[in-house]
């Protein structure tokens, strides 16, 4: 911890925080500047936070961002639409397939694919248990973050079971490239849809059990409960969406505001909080777990038969054994695999609910094999802004807890 | 509140300050001159009926074909009004010349981050913006990496032109 320099230099970060000579007269102490990251072990992710500390509580902060950058907006333009599913993959590599199907979504509405029902139902399938998964994540690192590791453990493991049934769809775990233009590279196997029983099974009593552990915790709870709150109204200015703006108090979710992939098929509820400080955002993400759950088991109830793809064959890739017989096939198979396929010119902003709000892709095609704009609304990126003003006045472990809480993912921060 | 019934009020407001009426996959998009598009932000927003009140996007677009000379940037807004579940996109369009806009930070806080990474990928400066410095990129970087005569990999490397398909 050091001490306020001279810092007349106005290039470095956090340069224009207010200087100790001016201000510091309201202060109790002499201001300290405090470098929280971008190393910090209890920031997981590369965050950078220069903080302007007056004893132990924060007086203000500024947040240095970029260090993953890897300018996906840039590549994106280079690529025919079927490789930019892996770009969306590394945003919030927490819940991949939701980045996966919200991509393919929009390239579908640019060229006017309808996908049939047991595709989609396939896809909210994976999307919610990408959403648990990334909840379980966040959920489970804020108990680390405020000292109790036991819950992460238990939830961890079920964390494991998802990415299990991920395998199992697709072959991968974390970076899933889950789907296809049109519809799924495959249908749900006998195994994948045991596991996912198995699952459906198997969760809810830990879930129990974790909540059981945090919810009424008096520990816990004194440790979150008004510590980062934001009004509705701020939160709405500063671009909130997804479970923190529910916790605000506003019932803002995609899903059913602008129903796609057959959302409007399944009853579910939306969980709102009140005051939107950490406490309720742990309890929203809590609330929803459940709710995808509902949302999982109605899915695989009324589980619709048919295919599994759209009829798109410029865009869906045929299957492997007609390409060694079928002339057609051969064709489309290399004209897919090369990119050698123009979109249709056009424009259009689709959006799902990601695991932290609103996922938006804006894509705009000029005709050509790749997009000329393609352009990524990233939740994280634009709530993150509120962080100094969240931490204001609060001390250091709260810091730690609302980044915590706000799941900041820095995939998708980054972009 | 339908495209039509938004478009024909903001005409009747802007008079022939809103152009380029279009519908293209049901959302009403129309372009402006940058001198009216905070007050018409601020008139969509402060509207009893429409309150679109949210800032969904805000990025840039660099059009170098474009024979226009008044038309080689663009900067889209997408609002979203939540009580009516009601988008628009508006877009104001620049001369390379003369990349300035407007801030849109003193109604949105959002904008400030996204103003921010639209300077830094496009060049595009935000009068008034409270902190206009790089984002995403570092800071000694000396160009605009998002306009289209960047390529995105070093054009000296020879292993990766594949001739073949006319890239």
């Amino acid at each position: 911890m050091n001490t306020v320099l001279d810092i007349s230099n106005k290039n470095i970060p956090g340069s224009d925080l207010p200087a100790k000579s001016e201000e510091s007269v309201q202060y109790v102490n002499e201001l300290t500047t405090l470098n929280l990251g971008p190393t910090h072990p209890a920031t997981h992710g590369i965050f950078q936070n220069i903080l302007q500390m007056d004893g132990e509580k924060i007086v203000s902060g500024e947040q240095t961002i970029g260090y993953i950058h890897r300018a996906f907006e840039k590549i994106a333009e280079q690529r025919p639409f079927y490789q930019i599913t892996t770009l969306t993959d590394r945003m919030n590599y927490c819940s991949s397939p939701i980045n996966n199907f919200g991509w393919h979504m929009t390239v579908e509405k640019l060229l006017d694919i309808k996908v049939p029902k047991r595709a989609e139902y396939i896809r909210v399938i994976m999307m919610e248990l990408a959403r648990i998964a990334d909840h379980l994540i966040c959920n489970g690192i804020l108990g680390v973050d405020t000292g109790a590791f036991t819950g992460f453990l238990y939830l961890f493991e079920e964390r494991e079971n998802i990415y299990e049934i991920y395998e199992e769809v697709c072959g991968a775990r974390l970076t899933t490239n889950m789907g296809r233009i049109g519809g799924m590279e495959r249908d749900l196997s006998p195994e994948a849809i045991r596991k996912i029983r198995a699952f459906l099974k198997r969760f809810p009593p830990i879930m129990r059990e974790f909540e059981k552990l945090f919810n009424r915790n008096r520990i816990f709870m004194d440790r979150i409960i008004d510590v980062g709150g934001i009004t509705a109204e701020r939160a709405l200015n500063y671009g909130f969406t997804g479970p923190n703006l529910r916790a605000a108090g506003v019932d803002y979710d995609v899903r059913v505001m602008n129903p796609y992939s057959s959302y409007q098929d399944f009853e579910f509820e939306i969980p709102v909080g009140k005051s939107g400080d950490t406490y309720d955002r742990f309890m929203v993400r809590n609330e929803e777990i459940w709710q995808s759950l509902r949302i999982i088991e109605q899915a695989l109830e009324n589980l619709p038969e048919g295919p599994y793809f759209a009829d798109a064959p410029e865009y869906y890739l045929p299957p492997k054994k007609e390409v060694y017989r079928n002339m057609e096939a051969l064709i489309y198979h290399f004209k897919i695999v090369m990119g050698e396929i123009d979109a249709p010119v056009g424009e259009v902003y689709h959006a799902v609910e990601g695991g932290n709000g609103e996922l938006g892709f804006y894509l705009i095609s000029d005709g050509g094999r790749t997009p000329y704009r393609l352009h990524f609304r990233r939740p994280c990126f634009i709530y993150y802004q509120a962080y100094p003003e969240m931490c204001k006045g609060l001390t250091l472990s709260d810091a730690i807890v609302i980044m915590s809480s706000m799941n900041v993912i820095a995939g998708e921060l980054d972009g | 509140m339908t495209n039509e019934e938004v478009a024909k009020d903001l005409i009747r407001q802007f008079g022939e300050n809103v152009y380029d009426f279009d519908e293209p996959y049901g959302m009403l998009t129309l372009s402006t001159r940058r001198e009216q598009i905070i007050s018409m932000i601020e008139y969509l927003r402060d509207h009893p009926l429409y309150q679109i009140n949210f800032l969904t996007t805000l990025c840039g677009i660099h059009y170098p074909d474009d024979p226009e000379p008044a038309r080689k940037f663009c900067v889209v807004y997408q609002l979203h009004s939540l009580v009516n579940n009601f988008r628009i996109r508006i877009k104001v369009f620049l001369a390379e010349n003369d990349l300035h806009m407007p801030t849109l930070t003193n109604i949105y806080q959002s904008a400030n981050w996204m103003e921010r990474e639209t300077y830094d990928f496009f060049g595009i400066i935000f009068d008034g913006h409270p902190k206009l410095i790089r984002i995403l990129n570092m800071e000694d970087m000396d160009y605009f990496p998002m306009r289209k005569q960047y390529p995105l990999e070093d054009p000296t490397r020879e292993d990766k032109i594949d001739a073949l398909f006319g890239r």
